[in-house]
């Protein structure tokens, strides 16, 4: 075993260990049940943080649109795992459903005719218009359906409802939805610049957030949904650290599970080439790889752990609320989690994820108690009359040391503290 | 005292070193052809004086200045002018505004020598305010030797000038050569067509694996066996 | 001639500001990628810290009981555009420019520029809360009301809004000259053509960046602030405003700052043209059309106008990633 290698599990043991006190200290002064909430969404946000490390460590591609398939997953896993609305059944809505979804099959397979046209001899002006037409076409007709649709079910019966399937259901589902959407936007992107990845990311997770706001015929809108199924015993049910405690083994099981599958995968030949690409895209491209359908592969991987984890971890909240995605919590949180962790190295990202979520929860009463501080002192000292809205600018201090932390650890400690163990072949 | 002198250059691309010993030196006014295999390292060479990559050992010195490790924005303050293989010119930028651009360092008032660098390639005259990125492949070559004319350069580093372009306009480059070096200005070119860039070279340097191979006049060079047989094809 | 009216009011006019206000960001976004090649994510912000500086500007000018012809603010935009250009190349200072140096890739500092929005997002929210403030602090805006032959309601447009169409028209005329005419701006282009040449050539790259932060700062507070001054100033644009400019700027093509004024009208046209309600239009022809005008013939409901900026961006990128100038694709 080389020095280097011995060095790095010195620092795993000595971080780990660190971390361990520090969550054992938050379980001793904060209480089980209140600790036993930060571990889940510590673990949830591990899920989504190994996610985001393979994208960005393994491949060196930048996702600003983490919130986009966090909420796109839990509000899969929402219908598929919510109760059933009988109301909806027994109305004129799922007959409405089922022909919007005729529909949209149909405006596929125009689309893709379209687009490959030139197979039966149409020349290149005559495909633009083709599609062009059959985009207009599958624009009017679907978007009048969906109007007509959506004001049915509104009235009819409020929303669709779940489907009533077994949670682990719904997660499943919640992960394929995210790697669906993921598949599309980096079919477009992914042969450009990554700068564009970037762009489009940003631009599909704000578009998520406003369609799931906004379809109250879908996910209810920003009435929320409540209360989310669990796979365990819920609270409600019988003891709160007792529900809280089989939860966090389910995330436990998932995360190292999907922790162990990662690692197979970075050390088996498919890693390497992930590897080989990142380092030098021309010389892997010129070895004959496919780097862009590599990209692809990995892209849609780690969206489909950010709806997985995502869908865990609005599970866990127990109510589905479209407003309660923020770009903050849910993409730039993360990303601090990876880099600070050490970008490429996944016991890196879990180190983060529970170590920064920790930091993150407390910074909360600090932030708060700090600011209260300086309001009574200043009034006391100097007769500042502090602004009445202290409490929520307070908050936005975070917000500023969030983006301090990424320019600091991208300027001075580019590898995270767990750096990527450069394994030897 | 020659113009350009390097003495025993290592140099290459982070660790891995290319020039493993490189000796040159060229005198005011002469043309200096830098020949040899593949790989060789003889644009490394060129990018070596130029700046552009790590010097580990050994020494370059211009007109009796040392220039080792000089950043490429500053040598053309020493008045040297380097034409990139490829990638030589500015597409978007008219070609008078290309040539303005070759003159950047310069804040006297440069006119003559735009007027020079036109009589030299009467076509950019009329193509002056066409973008240069649509000009033939010839013309986008005038255009970037037209650039670093502009400086009125003493020492003027090509890399491989004639590479891409077809019979006709290669014998058209060397003509050019041979009229910008009689101007005085002197010439380090390297060149994949031996034969004919040694035939109207004062001094030739056949460079193989990072190191000098032989050293010599061009017509010596075209007439030693030893260098015929192994680098000029027979 | 009351519904060509409200067209010109809802479709034509606000196009035109919403575009305008696109272009000069996008010019900023494009001038920065084509230069120091990454797509700058603090630019909205930028704008935002723009207008505050000009309200910080106003309301001390307002406390001295100065009174012009012309909104303070306006004034006031002026000098704040310096401020602001100075933080800009100071922000480039501090967290780009050490990373260029350390021979980061492009990637690394598009994520950077997403730390530096998250921290001015914060710092701005901290010191100045969340609420939306007036630009207007000594008098109400102005409206002039033009009336149009025909109709019974006038042309509406605002002491704001001119301004803005003015000082688009006039500060792109003046980039056109600084781009074509002077040194520096040749320069500029060079380097966003060939930066590898450009050095060799001798051009003082620092000067060039320098330059593209002037510009693009000075622009980001013009319409961050002349944006505050048609409607109100929220500390909020950041990502919203972010994704209509990114588009603009890859229709116009990167490095190409007049792809980004076109880009800028396109996308701020597209937009309002979309979610304009063309049953409007429509109703006193209605009797002679074959199909009933149904209440809302919106091409895309109001809610949902973040989705036109985005679909133009994925077309472009689809059919034409160069953009409608061909600019590069990096």
């Amino acid at each position: 075993m080389s020095e280097q290698n011995q060095y790095s599990i010195m620092r795993d043991v000595v971080l780990f260990t660190g971390l361990a006190m520090l969550v054992a200290f938050i379980f001793l002064s904060q209480g089980t049940v209140y600790s036993l909430r930060m571990m889940v969404e510590a673990g949830c946000y591990a899920i989504i943080a190994l996610g985001l490390t393979i994208q960005w460590g393994y491949a060196g591609l930048f996702n600003v649109g983490v919130m986009g398939f966090i909420a796109a997953g839990a509000a899969s896993s929402m219908l598929i795992s919510f109760p059933q609305n009988p109301e909806f059944w027994n109305s004129a809505g799922p007959a409405l459903v089922g022909i919007f979804i005729v529909k949209l099959i149909a405006c596929g397979v125009a689309l893709w005719a379209a687009s490959k046209s030139p197979r039966w001899g149409v020349g290149p002006i005559l495909r633009a218009l083709l599609i062009v037409v059959a985009i207009a076409i599958s624009y009017v007709v679907l978007s009048e359906h969906m109007d007509e649709m959506s004001k049915e079910i509104e009235q009819a019966s409020g929303w669709i409802g779940g489907l009533g399937l077994p949670v682990i259901v719904g997660w499943l589902v919640a992960g394929v939805v995210a790697g669906v959407i993921a598949w599309f936007v980096g079919k477009i992107c992914l042969g450009l610049r990554s700068d564009y990845l970037a762009i489009a990311t940003l631009g599909i997770a704000q578009i998520i957030k406003h369609f799931l706001k906004n379809a109250d015929w879908l996910t209810r809108g920003t009435l929320t949904v409540s209360p989310l199924p669990w796979p365990v015993q819920t609270p409600a049910d019988g003891e709160f650290i007792m529900a809280r405690a089989s939860y966090l083994t389910v995330v436990a099981i998932a995360m190292v599970i999907i922790y162990l599958l990662l690692q197979r995968a970075y050390h088996a030949p498919w890693g390497r080439m992930m590897r080989a690409i990142r380092d030098n895209e021309t010389a892997a491209a010129s070895m004959g790889k496919d780097v862009n359908r590599r990209r692809l592969e990995i892209f849609v991987l780690g969206c489909v752990l950010m709806g997985f984890g995502g869908a865990i971890l609005i599970h866990f909240a127990s109510i589905y609320d479209p407003s309660g995605f923020i770009d903050l919590n849910h993409t730039f949180l993360v990303w601090v989690m990876v880099i600070l962790g050490g970008s490429g190295n996944n016991r890196g990202a879990i180190f983060g994820a529970v170590f920064v979520y920790i930091v993150w929860v407390m910074s909360e009463p600090l932030a708060l108690w700090l600011f209260s501080l300086i309001g009574t002192y200043g009034q006391a000292w100097t007769g500042w009359e502090p602004p009445s809205d202290l409490a929520s600018r307070a908050l936005q201090m975070r917000v500023f040391v969030i983006g301090l932390t990424i320019t600091l650890v991208l300027r001075f400690a580019p590898q995270g503290v767990l750096p990527e163990q450069q394994a030897r072949h | 005292m020659s113009l350009l002198d390097i003495r025993e250059l290592h140099a290459g691309y982070g660790v891995m070193s290319i020039l493993k010993g490189i000796n040159m030196s060229l005198e005011a006014g002469e043309i200096g052809v830098i020949v040899g295999p593949n790989g060789a390292g003889k644009s490394t060479t060129l990018k070596a004086i130029f700046g552009m990559l790590n010097i580990t050992e050994g020494s370059i010195s211009f007109d009796g200045t040392d220039i080792t490790g000089i950043r490429s924005e500053q040598l053309a303050e020493h008045r040297i002018a380097f034409v990139p293989q490829e990638h030589n010119v500015f597409p978007t930028l008219s070609v008078h505004e290309n040539l303005e651009m070759g003159a950047y360092v310069r804040r006297d008032d440069f006119s003559s020598v735009m007027d020079h660098v036109y009589d030299i390639f009467p076509p950019l005259k009329d193509k002056r305010n066409q973008p240069a990125g649509e000009l033939s492949g010839g013309q986008r070559q005038m255009v970037a030797f037209g650039r670093a004319l502009m400086i009125e350069p003493k020492l003027i580093l090509l890399d491989e000038p004639t590479a891409g372009l077809s019979p006709m306009f290669m014998s058209q480059i060397f003509d050019r050569v041979i009229a910008i070096n009689r101007t005085g200005v002197t010439v380090a070119m390297v060149e994949q067509n031996a034969k004919q860039a040694l035939a109207i070279a004062h001094k030739g340097f056949v460079l193989a694996g990072g190191c000098n191979s032989f050293t010599d006049t061009g017509q010596n060079l075209l007439n030693n066996p030893e260098v015929a047989a192994s680098f000029l094809g027979g | 001639m009351n519904e060509i009216v409200f067209f010109i009011n809802k479709g034509i006019t606000s196009g035109l500001i919403i575009g305008s206000i696109y272009a000069l960001g996008a010019i900023g976004v494009t001038l920065i990628f084509g230069i120091l090649r990454f797509a700058h994510f603090a630019h909205g912000d930028m704008m935002t810290l723009g207008a505050f500086v000009t309200l910080i500007l106003t309301a001390a000018l307002a406390s001295l009981g100065i009174v012009l012809p012309l909104p303070l603010a306006f004034i006031a935009m002026f000098p704040a555009m310096a401020i602001t250009a100075c933080l800009a190349i100071g922000l480039d200072r501090v967290f780009y420019k050490p990373l260029r140096q350390a021979g980061a890739r492009p990637v690394v500092l598009v994520m950077a520029s997403v730390g530096v929005t998250l921290m001015l997002q914060g710092l701005i929210r901290l010191f100045a809360g969340v609420r939306s403030r007036d630009m207007f602090i000594e008098a109400p805006k102005e409206i002039f009301r033009i009336p149009f032959p025909g109709a019974s309601r006038p042309l509406i447009i605002t002491e704001p809004q001119v301004l803005l169409i003015v000082f688009t028209f006039v500060a792109v005329i003046v980039l056109h000259w600084f781009l074509t005419r002077s040194r520096l701006g040749k320069a500029m282009r060079a380097v966003s053509d060939n930066p590898e040449l450009a050095r060799i050539t001798g051009i003082n790259t620092n000067h060039v960046v320098w330059a593209t932060w002037i510009i693009g700062g000075a622009l980001a507070c013009a319409a961050g602030t002349l944006l505050s001054m048609d409607v109100t100033l929220k500390p909020d644009l950041s990502f919203n405003i972010l994704l209509p400019i990114f588009a603009a700027t890859i229709v116009g093509g990167i490095g190409q700052p007049y792809g980004a004024i076109a880009g800028g009208f396109l996308v701020g046209f597209s937009e309002t043209l979309a979610v304009f309600n063309w049953a409007i239009l429509l109703r006193p022809i209605k009797d002679h059309l074959w199909f009933e005008v149904p209440a809302n013939l919106a091409l895309v409901p109001t809610q949902y106008k973040l989705m036109v900026p985005f679909l133009i961006l994925i077309i472009v990128l689809i059919y034409r990633p160069t953009g409608i100038f061909k600019g590069r694709v990096l």
